[in-house]
């Protein structure tokens, strides 16, 4: 490096001519945009950037100028190395691009490789149908009340109005447990959840239970010994069947769609009095097909039974039947799940084949 | 029960040409429910002919065909072959035309047969549908029918005849006959006043000199007398040879009955008209007078059915004896005769019993002796008592009129009837409970309608009426019953449909929500819900290979089970879930996870009797403890199953085969998805691996669990995959000790530090106790232990092995010093040191 020039000496330095500068700029420009790839613009940024280019030999000779001519040299100089700085940001900046395109072209795979690393898991329909049902009635105020399954005789019948000799108590197809001394059957209904509930809960009730009850059926396409019902059941003031129908209608529409309704034809329950099937509107052909074979072309579908509480259940349970009145229906789930969701053999709900859930995930 | 519409016609306005399908919609409106249409099957020309002449044609095949000329009222005769040879030149006989259609859709045409064009066929009763007889075909003058030549043979013998099957609920024991259905068909249709009640016939007065018949009823059934009306009527000198009238025998059919002999078809036709069940007795082997008492021990009797039968103390019976009255017994009373005194092909004097016996007694000799007949379904359910008379009269006039008999002036008719008792009925309540405004006319005038003698007057809405039903509704008894009449009657389509507001709810319960949680949260683990079955066979105690005093043993067992190989009710769910599994994989899923939430059935040495407490009031505390203390503990559990791959094999590389892990994982997810902290410690549990079962507790020991890989001798026996592995917790342990809130802690910001530590400890030492140890040294500044690595070879003595911990540590209030992070490690191996042994490694 040379020493600074502190006295006016207007020597000419060829490397600071505009000339030579200019040229110096040009070749690094074309050096820089004949670079392919960052390694080529490496050398290129050494030779024509480097310190060790002529633009920063130039540079270092700035100073060895006197002071008159120092601020035009120094500009031309700055201007240029600027020019190159820029083509260099700008060619490095293109380069990285292009360099990191081909990484990801590179990085390509097969996205329909499958990727089922883990199975999906799944709930049955039933439970989910059920909790379903529990929504649809909480969201309207009511509770859900639960019992057990091995049951005392007494719940299970007598307390709902069903003598011991009584024809009704036979066609239940009871299981009943050893010795029968003791007394307990497996439920053959949710019923007795509404006694359990009457008993322990203050008035007005409002409940559903659902759950799982016992027939002494043999297994074939449309009964099960094992199934799910869902009851409800609303004890108040001033409750009549026509609070009954509209519950119902509710449900019926909440569960298989606007537009259903239900309705009443007199039939005889122990528990209730007055008793009634409740049938659907067809979901189907909704009574406009005489050749329909969801519902034999009658346009209903019987769907569960239901009524007046019979004040002889609301006296075994303490309930003063001058004041209150209430009513009570139910339903099997499988029957349901089969109108919903069009399931046609009932073993399948039962025998635990993974491949029938699985068709449901988490939603029913 | 079934009924022709002819038969309902007779008893009540009938629309003309109303179908089967229309009278059944019209019973289904006043709570009859259809079951079915019978009859109706055979049209087109079907019509009487008379054999003019026939060949016997014997034939390759060994058969003889008849070819006939028939006059069947054409100009020219109906040339037909014919297979039966029961007919002689001149015989009515019953021709299908081509076009006619019979039973089975069996469509008639010209058709060459024998070497014959046979225009038609002549009819076996059968092949119209009016009996069973194949083995020949129907000749008029046999059935006493007589015609000519041309005439509708579908009219003249009723054959496209339409018969009605109701279902009759057993509250309505009357509909149980024609006399009950036309009521209700009248009620349905508004034609109640044209019903002409078979029952309403004049009937001779008891008198004296009857046959003797005594009721000694010494232990009523619930205080109530067995018998309290017994009517006999004797007929003499009946026909043996007689059959009763094709119009019976045809209705008998229709309803589903066989024809059988004169005085037993009139007494199944006179009970499906009236509903009165009635008994036939030869008089001739009846010894002296009828005494009407309960069973002795040790005393046996054949019924009609040819069944000895061991009879029980509250058997009421029918019995004779004229040295000793009652000593010999004839028949359990509304149940079934005895084959002594059955009448048959020799019977000339025929007595007639219509008797009414209480209902709960017939009830429990009929499943006592599991025998349903068509006389106990009816007392069951309920006979009007008011017409014992008229049915025993109609009866022996039949037995007159097609036998030949002459009814004895003398009648006997023991009578303890008691009135039906009235009932109040504030008469504003049928709109009160059904919420339709029916005014009070017609509450009263409905039930005047269905047979009520209704006094009080009802001139405002709050009067109370008094309500007497009639003799055949014992099921009236309450204000209620009167309700469901009165809006049957207007019809339940009237009931308007309003939505009740209930108060404001609370939602599900916590451990309802709960319990959806942790089932969905398996589900995201890839496992599946099933349901199964809850019996068992004590088979799969052994398979388990369970001690013989385990208390799963101790099972609450069926007295009727649906499959005697298993009369048990689980103890634990995997003893019905391995079903599943074995199930899945012999259908071919080999790669299984299952889970099943539901509840077990578990006994408690001991137990009460649940008591049958009475019904009149609410149960005392005392007696509610009493059914609760009988009622066996039934908790709610969740277990699963997992066989195979856990995760599968691909293109990325091998699968992982299931391991014990993967259950306790399954058991972790439960109790984390209810934030409750799980202790996992080795045990030794059937029907788990001695080796590979962990125990699943929670803090305070208590057990929640188990889970783990099963034992190679139980999966051998219950035939699973190897390597199967399980768990099963009680979501109730699970439950009580769930937090009801979810409490936060605050989030710390400062940086954390970490460690990592590889101990040496002997390889007996559980890496959970070498963990706890960590925690419970490192002290509060500790947020995390994790292990990452176990190692136990070369460089680690035989019979110790490394366990590498990574420690995170993390203060609330400040950046930890490496001092301080030294300090916390330092103090927690020093714990693992004191109560493992535990060193450093590489320190050694």
């Amino acid at each position: 490096m040379s020493a600074p020039n502190s006295s006016y000496d207007p020597v000419q330095v060829s490397s600071l001519s505009p000339d030579e500068v200019e040229a110096a700029v040009a070749a690094a420009l074309a050096a820089i945009e004949a670079a392919t790839c960052l390694e080529g613009l490496k050398s290129a940024r050494l030779e024509h950037a480097g310190d060790r280019s002529p633009l920063a030999l130039a540079n270092r000779e700035i100073g060895a100028l006197p002071p008159a001519a120092k601020a035009e040299a120094g500009k031309r100089v700055g201007s240029a190395r600027g020019r190159v700085r820029s083509a260099l940001e700008a060619r490095t900046a293109v380069l990285e691009a292009e360099r990191d395109a081909a990484v990801l072209r590179e990085e390509t795979v097969d996205v329909t490789l499958p990727a089922d690393r883990h199975a999906q898991g799944a709930r049955h329909p039933l439970s989910l149908l059920s909790e379903r049902i529990g929504e649809i009635f909480t969201a309207m105020g009511w509770e859900v009340a639960e019992g057990p399954e091995v049951e005392a005789e007494w719940f299970n019948f007598d307390a709902l109005n069903f003598t011991p000799d009584h024809p009704a108590r036979q066609m239940q197809d009871t299981f009943f447990v050893d010795p029968p001394s003791s007394g307990l059957v497996l439920r053959t209904h949710t019923s007795p959840v509404q006694a359990r509930t009457l008993l322990a809960r203050g008035l007005p009730v409002y409940v559903i239970c659902p759950g799982k009850v016992f027939r002494t059926d043999e297994l074939d396409a449309t009964h099960t010994p094992v199934f799910h019902q869902v009851e409800g059941l609303a004890v108040d003031e001033g409750l009549t069947m026509a609070h009954l129908k509209g519950t119902l209608d509710h449900f019926a529409q909440a569960v298989l769609g606007e537009g259903i309704t239900t309705r009443l034809r007199p039939a005889f329950f122990p528990f209730t009095e007055p008793s009634a099937e409740m049938d659907l509107r067809c979901f189907v052909c909704r009574g406009a097909d005489a050749g329909c074979r969801t519902c034999g072309g009658t346009g209903w579908i019987e769907w569960g039974g239901c009524g007046m509480v019979n004040p002889r259940v609301l006296v075994a349970c303490g309930v003063d039947p001058d004041r209150y009145s209430g009513f009570a229906f139910g339903m099997g789930i499988e029957r349901t799940l089969m109108f919903r969701s069009g399931v046609a053999d009932m073993r399948e709900m039962v025998e635990g084949d993974v491949r029938f859930s699985a068709q449901f995930g988490v939603q029913v | 029960m079934r009924v022709p519409l002819s038969w309902l016609a007779e008893l009540v306005d009938v629309t003309d040409g109303a179908t089967g399908e229309q009278v059944a919609a019209a019973l289904v409106r006043v709570g009859l429910e259809e079951e079915g249409l019978h009859g109706g099957e055979v049209s087109g020309p079907v019509v009487v002919g008379r054999v003019l002449s026939f060949t016997d044609e014997p034939q390759r095949n060994g058969k003889t065909i008849r070819w006939c000329q028939v006059d069947v009222g054409n100009p020219d005769p109906q040339e037909v072959v014919c297979g039966a040879s029961n007919f002689a030149v001149d015989d009515m006989v019953v021709v299908s035309l081509p076009g006619a259609v019979l039973v089975g859709g069996f469509a008639i045409s010209a058709r060459k047969t024998y070497g014959h064009l046979s225009d038609g066929m002549i009819c076996s009763t059968k092949e119209l549908g009016i009996g069973d007889d194949h083995g020949g075909i129907l000749v008029l003058a046999d059935i006493g029918v007589g015609a000519e030549p041309g005439d509708d043979a579908i009219a003249l013998l009723g054959i496209a005849e339409e018969t009605v099957e109701v279902n009759v609920t057993p509250d309505r024991g009357y509909c149980f006959s024609v006399r009950g259905i036309a009521r209700e068909y009248g009620h349905s249709t508004g034609r109640t006043a044209s019903f002409r009640d078979p029952a309403d016939r004049a009937v001779p007065a008891a008198t004296a000199d009857g046959v003797a018949v005594r009721v000694d009823d010494d232990a009523p059934v619930e205080g109530v007398a067995g018998c309290d009306r017994f009517v006999a009527r004797v007929v003499r000198g009946v026909d043996a040879n007689a059959r009763s009238p094709f119009w019976m025998q045809r209705r008998l059919q229709q309803a589903g009955m066989r024809p059988i002999s004169l005085p037993v078809d009139v007494t199944n036709y006179v009970m499906l008209a009236m509903g009165q069940p009635l008994h036939a007795y030869d008089l001739a082997a009846l010894d002296g007078g009828i005494v009407v008492r309960r069973a002795r021990p040790g005393e046996r009797l054949t019924t009609l059915d040819g069944v000895d039968r061991s009879l029980h103390a509250e058997d009421l019976l029918i019995t004779d004896g004229a040295d000793d009255p009652g000593s010999r017994i004839i028949g359990l009373a509304g149940v079934m005769g005895g084959r002594h005194t059955e009448v048959s092909a020799s019977t000339r004097d025929v007595l007639v019993e219509a008797a009414h016996f209480d209902p709960i007694s017939v009830a429990r000799t009929a499943r006592r002796h599991r025998l349903p007949s068509e006389a106990s379904k009816r007392y069951e359910r309920g006979v009007d008592p008011d017409i014992a008379g008229a049915a025993a009269d109609l009866a022996a006039a039949f037995l007159v009129e097609h036998g030949g008999g002459v009814a004895d002036q003398a009648v006997t008719d023991l009578d303890g009837r008691t009135a039906p008792l009235p009932v109040s009925l504030p008469v504003d309540l049928p709109a009160r409970l059904v919420g339709v405004p029916y005014d009070p006319g017609t509450v009263r005038d409905r039930l005047v309608e269905i047979g009520c003698d209704v006094s009080g007057s009802h001139g405002t809405g709050s009067d109370v009426l008094t309500v007497t039903p009639p003799s055949w509704r014992p099921d009236i008894t309450q204000a209620a019953d009167l309700v469901e009449e009165v809006a049957r009657l207007e019809g339940y389509d009237a009931i308007p449909s309003v939505l009740p507001q209930a108060p404001s709810g609370r939602g599900l319960t916590p451990g309802q929500r709960r319990r959806s949680s942790v089932a969905c949260a398996l589900a995201g683990a890839g496992f599946v819900e099933v349901l199964s079955y809850p019996f068992v066979s004590p088979s799969v105690h052994d398979a388990f290979g369970l001690g013989a005093d385990d208390d799963r043993r101790r099972a609450l067992q069926l007295a009727n089970p649906l499959s005697h190989e298993q009369p048990e009710l689980r103890t634990s769910l995997l003893a019905t879930l391995v079903e599943v599994l074995r199930r899945n994989v012999s259908r071919g899923t080999v790669d299984v996870a299952v889970f099943e939430m539901g509840l077990v059935t578990r006994p408690r040495a001991g137990a009460p009797p649940a008591r049958r407490l009475g019904v009149g009031r609410r149960p005392d505390a005392e007696e509610l403890g009493g059914l609760d203390a009988a009622v066996p503990d039934q908790p709610m559990r969740v277990a699963g199953l997992l066989a195979g791959s856990r995760e599968p094999a691909g293109w990325w590389g091998p699968g992982r085969a299931v391991d014990h892990g993967d259950a306790i994982d399954a058991a972790r997810t439960v109790a984390a998805t209810l934030h409750v902290p799980l202790v996992v410690s080795a045990d030794e549990h059937a029907p788990w691996h001695p080796g590979r079962c962990a125990r699943l507790s929670l803090a305070d020991g208590t057990l929640v669990g188990h889970a783990g890989e099963l034992s190679p001798s139980a999966l051998l026996a219950l035939e699973l995959p190897p390597r199967t592995c399980a768990f099963e917790v009680d979501l109730d342990v699970l439950l009580a000790y769930a937090p009801d809130v979810t409490a936060a802690a605050p989030l710390s910001t400062y940086p954390v530090a970490k460690e990592d530590v590889a101990l040496v400890v002997d390889a007996a030492v559980p890496a959970a106790e070498v963990e706890r140890a960590l925690v419970e040294g490192a002290g509060e500044l500790l947020e995390q232990v994790r292990l990452f690595d176990v190692y136990a070879g070369g460089q680690v003595e035989q019979g110790q092995r490394s366990l590498a911990f990574s420690l995170r540590m993390r203060a609330p209030d400040r950046t930890l010093t490496a001092d301080e992070t030294a300090a916390v490690r330092q103090a927690a191996v020093e714990e693992a040191a004191r109560r493992h042994g535990a060193v450093l490694r590489g320190a050694r």
